[in-house]
């Protein structure tokens, strides 16, 4: 178990490395006015939406489903909030507004893919496509600029730490706290197997894939308004562009199959921590930002290489011959 | 060369129940045309409304720039469908397309001879497919996140030939994307169609009428089936994405011809664009079902809604997004219930 988690906690600290020898400070973090700030600091903030989607998303590959359509409701999720406040709404409201809307988003993915029996790929391909429009019909096509002290917290405030950060950890330690100290853990992963067989054994294999969709769609609508609190405005075009690739990257670097029935949420926070990181390097070791996405491939095909099937079923001969890492 | 027995491999066709009971004595339309049926309805119907709405809508031109406009989509689901027909995806088409443009615009800037750039264009999106289907096929690593990353090192690939937009000055170039055909009727269509329509006809034969394209369909309904079989399953795999990788490069440069630029933020999410297009055409992602000839009408769907909101005028473009997400829908469930019934 432990020996997938290996090649991902290299790559990180590799990453890290690299990151010292190049600015000896990396590390070094500063107490001000009661706030916490470092480099280390601003990779886990950039780095919290990445986490809280790819923990829904970890869920949602776990049933051997896939869900595209985060990015679209991370868009959404902003633009309710924003159009709500800047017509004068209290944050709060926008903000239960913005969740509830997205947990009935959710609950399409999950009607869609368990009750219809679409392919997941597919069914939340069409809230990909059709959510941005949604979200560019709830703002007019405009980019809708707040100005609300209390929104401005969730993505931009401090309480020691960045209030974002401590918003994903907290999600973190609640998944794995459900997921792991109870069955449901065991439930999702069974469903991922074989989900006809799971439900002759008696799991509600159809509750389970909807709740795991529902609650991908209300981690996506948090990391939206994190996202968008954090410029205090609502981009429907570009708000969460990319990240539903990003969040899969994430869970996959992490060592969870895409084909379903097992997965790692420490490998999913080492999987989000490292592509943040990688972005963050790129910037500090002065490679040309147009350069990150060649850099990102790399890193991310050698990886999946390394926990390729192919390399697991050599993997005897070939760790032997090697047998450095400790 | 071509073994006729090959032929017969039943790849989860539904078109074996058509010849069931039911069926019998009606007008026997197999079931596996059903789907591409429907789109040619959806698309006439579209069309339809859009002759019935507005006066100048139905006229051959208004059809022809449905082809000029989308000449290069058609390559790309072209390509596409041969990957989905095996089950897999490729999500690097569009970024393949933008650094298409971008090494035509670089390489033209920089003096090259017009054929040696297209060669090189080529050469390049097919590399590239076959790197992908090599390591997808070689580590069992998973298409998806395969092609994801080509689709990341395709875009950063642009970011590093140039950042700004590159314009093409280039005669050749210019002459091809200027230059038109006039069919009768004063209808005129640029060379870029006639190139996609040539590309489709190619794609039909190697589906339909060689060992390579019943492969496909073999891989897609059952991979392990067409291996102990003795396919050549290897080849197909690898081969389908080096073929869409080339149709990526190919509709990059009708790109080209139409932007006449590169740019590295062309075709974003155009592979969304592709996948629709097939998906609406009435191919399964679970492999082995689906037409070229659908994925084609396919893209003339999402053309046609495209023209008619932009002669609608008032409603803004962001419908044509939810419009698209609903036509997916539709057809999504439309399959679900020809599927169910077989």
């Amino acid at each position: 178990m432990k020996n997938r988690l290996l090649w991902p906690v290299l790559a990180l600290v590799a990453l890290l490395i690299l990151n010292v020898v190049v600015t000896p400070t990396f590390f070094s973090l500063r107490l001000q006015d009661g706030h916490l700030y470092g480099s280390l600091i601003d990779i886990l903030r950039n780095g919290a939406p990445t986490l809280l989607i790819a923990l829904g998303m970890t869920l949602v590959i776990a049933t051997r489903g896939i869900d595209l359509s985060v990015g679209a409701v991370a868009a959404i999720a902003g633009a309710v909030t924003c159009t709500h406040i800047a017509a004068g709404g209290n944050p709060w409201v926008a903000m239960g507004l913005a969740l509830a809307l997205c947990a009935v988003l959710g609950l399409w993915n999950g009607f869609l893919v368990s009750v219809l029996g679409i392919q997941p790929i597919i069914a939340t391909l069409v809230l990909m496509t059709a959510g941005r429009g949604i979200a560019m019909l709830i703002t007019e096509g405009q980019i809708v600029t707040v100005d609300s002290p209390v929104y401005r917290q969730v993505g931009a405030g401090f309480l020691v730490l960045p209030i974002a950060i401590l918003i994903s950890l907290a999600v973190l330690g609640l998944v794995a706290l459900v997921t792991r100290r109870t069955a449901l853990g065991l439930l999702i992963e069974s469903v991922g197997v074989n989900p006809s067989a799971s439900r002759l054994a008696g799991v509600r294999a159809r509750t389970i894939i909807w709740t795991v969709y529902v609650f991908a769609a209300l981690c996506a609508a948090v990391a939206g308004l994190m996202i968008s609190s954090n410029v205090s405005a609502a981009d429907a075009n570009n708000a969460g562009l990319w990240i539903e690739m990003d969040a899969i990257l994430a869970v996959v670097i992490g060592g969870t199959s895409l084909a379903g029935g097992r997965y790692s949420l420490t490998g999913t926070l080492l999987g989000a921590l490292i592509i943040q990181t990688l972005t963050t390097t790129v910037y500090t070791i002065g490679i040309k930002p147009e350069i990150t996405l060649v850099f990102k491939a790399v890193v991310v095909i050698a990886v999946c290489l390394m926990q390729a099937p192919v390399r697991v079923r050599v993997g005897g001969r070939v760790r032997g011959k090697q047998g450095v890492p400790a | 060369m071509v073994a006729p027995e090959v032929g017969a491999v039943p790849a989860k066709s539904p078109g074996s129940a058509s010849r069931s009971a039911r069926s019998r004595g009606r007008v026997n339309v197999p079931k596996r045309f059903l789907p591409v049926i429907a789109t040619f309805v959806v698309f006439v119907a579209t069309f339809g409304v859009g002759s019935v709405r507005y006066e100048g809508f139905a006229s051959g031109q208004v059809m022809a720039n449905l082809f000029i406009d989308n000449a290069f989509l058609i390559v790309l689901a072209v390509g596409m469908t041969f990957v989905i027909l095996t089950g897999g995806i490729d999500l690097s088409v569009g970024s393949v397309v933008a650094l298409s443009t971008m090494i035509a615009a670089a390489a033209l800037q920089a003096g090259w001879p017009a054929w040696l750039v297209v060669i090189t264009v080529l050469a390049t999106g097919s590399g590239l497919g076959l790197a992908m289907g090599w390591v997808i096929h070689r580590f069992g690593v998973q298409p998806f996140i395969v092609t994801l990353a080509g689709m990341f090192l395709a875009r950063g690939l642009c970011f590093v030939i140039s950042v700004e937009s590159v314009s093409i000055k280039d005669p050749t170039f210019r002459d091809l994307a200027t230059g038109s055909i006039e069919l009768p009727g004063g209808v005129t269509i640029t060379y870029g169609v006639v190139i996609a329509l040539v590309a489709v006809l190619a794609a039909v034969y190697v589906l339909h009428l060689t060992r390579f394209g019943r492969t496909v369909y073999a891989v897609g309904g059952s991979e392990t089936s067409a291996r102990l079989m003795g396919l050549a399953t290897t080849r197909v795999k690898i081969g389908v994405y080096v073929i869409s990788g080339f149709c990526s490069a190919l509709g990059g440069l009708l790109f080209s011809l139409y932007m006449l630029s590169g740019y590295s933020l062309h075709a974003v999410g155009m592979e969304l664009d592709a996948i629709a297009a097939v998906v609406v055409g009435g191919s399964l992602l679970s492999g082995g079902v689906g037409f070229v000839i659908g994925s084609v009408v396919g893209v003339l769907v999402l053309g046609t809604i495209q023209t008619l909101i932009s002669f609608e005028g008032t409603l803004s473009s962001w419908w044509t997004k939810i419009v698209i997400g609903a036509l997916l829908l539709a057809f999504i469930a439309l399959q679900r219930i020809i599927v169910r019934r077989t």
